[in-house]
């Protein structure tokens, strides 16, 4: 026999509710009060950076309400209540949150529900409800390394998983659900702060990007300086919370045009309109500043978005087929009329 | 083999409603109701493109082509139907 190999750390608990997390079943109209050892459980293990999840039988809303109410809903990103087979929400869970399944604990006070969700996910380890105050010492929940951003990260997955839901409920109208999210951007030149998360950025941005350049703090810090460049920071909160910078702009500047050699937006926030919005400002800028607005642009195998983008903001080829070497160039036209930014989105502007 | 404008526009519609969640009408402009994203745009040229067997080329990427369902239809009839230059409608430029 060899010796079994040591399973990797939990990073995320997924739980019961009725009768495992709460003393009683929340669907029969009570308001069982949470168990005091599963919720100090609950706090330890956050504070060590391990996820928390709900997994349980009932109404979803009632479920998440109770959650709330009792004052432990935040502790939660991600839950799934329903009556389907409990191995598929935990693997469901594990999608979500993008870890493995040999990251995932579940507890339940159900043996039957913990068979069914072994049976079908050997790698989960499950555990009866009356081993939750212990859970903390085990050795598979003591993480070798705590960082200081666990806290955040459970804010971050949170915060996703909100505003999902959010675009879940609002099923109907796309742009009521837009507007419901209350967005905001704003497009700054860069500082010494960002010039890391921009140089990041030109990194790991493919598809919408326009020309792939990447560019080196170093550089940046120069172009941000340059009197002939502008560097552009966008930045997007909504209700929910902060996205951060998602965007970026490097242009050069001639004495008649205003050459973009690269514009990219973080495909997270492709979805709210962000990168038609500071195309937008962009060529408004450009032609406030008395030049043309010209973009260069470098087809890959996945920014094709970012072609569409720029054709549909305005932006005309200039030049024939791109050789190998050469960008293709585009530009827009002085009679193209440009479009307001949508009602969706408020747009605010710091220039340098 | 080729298509009636009107089945077109009819197929057409059908997509952007499921796509955008809400009823479009063969004259309605998603693009300044503010329904269009980078990923929505891509989506649709790439609809374009499969259901009606043709390729669109950056030339093509004109918005003007693509802001209502009739508009698509006559580009998609012009770039596969080249010899029907019958105008589909009238009157709503």
């Amino acid at each position: 026999m060899t010796a079994p190999q040591e399973p990797p750390a939990v990073k995320c608990l997924v739980w019961d509710l009725d009768d495992t997390l709460w003393d009683g079943v929340v669907l029969e109209g009570d308001t069982p009060p949470p168990f005091p050892h599963a919720e100090r459980t609950l706090k330890t293990l956050d504070s060590r950076g391990i996820l928390h999840a709900a997994v349980s039988r009932g109404d979803h809303d009632m479920a998440t309400a109770h959650l709330d109410a009792c004052g432990l809903g935040e502790w939660f990103c991600a839950a799934r209540i329903g009556w389907g087979d409990k191995s598929t929400a935990v693997r469901r869970i594990a999608e979500t949150l993008n870890i493995g399944l040999d990251t995932i604990a579940f507890i339940d006070n159900d043996p039957a529900e913990r068979a069914e969700v072994a049976a079908a996910l050997p790698m989960v380890r499950c555990y009866p409800a009356h081993l939750a105050e212990h859970l903390p010492d085990r050795a598979e929940f003591r993480p070798a390394h705590v960082t200081a951003e666990a806290t955040g990260r459970r804010l971050l997955y949170r915060t996703e998983w909100r505003r999902r839901q959010a675009e879940e409920e609002a099923g109907g109208d796309r742009r009521e659900f837009l507007a419901s999210l209350g967005l905001v951007m704003e497009i700054a030149p860069a500082t010494e702060d960002d010039l890391a998360r921009a140089s990041e950025l030109t990194v790991r941005t493919h598809q919408l990007n326009s020309t792939g350049l990447i560019y080196s703090e170093e550089e940046l810090r120069r172009l941000s300086t340059a009197p002939d460049h502008q560097v552009r920071l966008a930045r997007l909160k909504d209700r929910f919370g902060d996205y951060g910078i998602v965007g970026l702009s490097v242009t050069e500047l001639t004495s008649t045009q205003s050459v973009l050699r690269l514009m990219l937006m973080s495909c997270r926030v492709a979805s709210r309109g962000a990168g038609e919005l500071m195309l937008a400002h962009l060529v408004r800028q450009a032609r406030a500043e008395g030049r043309r607005p010209v973009t260069h642009f470098v087809p890959t195998a996945v920014n094709r978005t970012m072609l569409v983008t720029l054709r549909f903001a305005g932006y005309v080829p200039v030049t024939t087929a791109p050789g190998d070497e050469t960008p293709m160039v585009l530009e827009v036209p002085a009679d193209h009329p440009l479009r307001e930014p949508g009602s969706h989105v408020r747009l605010l502007v710091h220039d340098a | 083999m080729s298509r009636e404008p009107a089945e077109t526009t009819e197929e057409i519609t059908r997509f952007l409603s499921a796509a955008l969640r809400r009823a479009v009408g063969p004259d309605d402009d998603y693009f300044t109701l503010g329904l269009v994203d980078s990923l929505f745009a891509l989506e649709l040229v790439t609809y374009v493109e499969v259901t009606f067997s043709l390729t669109v080329e950056v030339e093509d990427l004109d918005l003007d082509s693509f802001r209502t369902a009739r508009r698509i239809t006559e580009f998609v009839h012009r770039k596969t139907g080249a010899d029907d230059p019958t105008p589909l409608h009238a009157g709503d430029n």
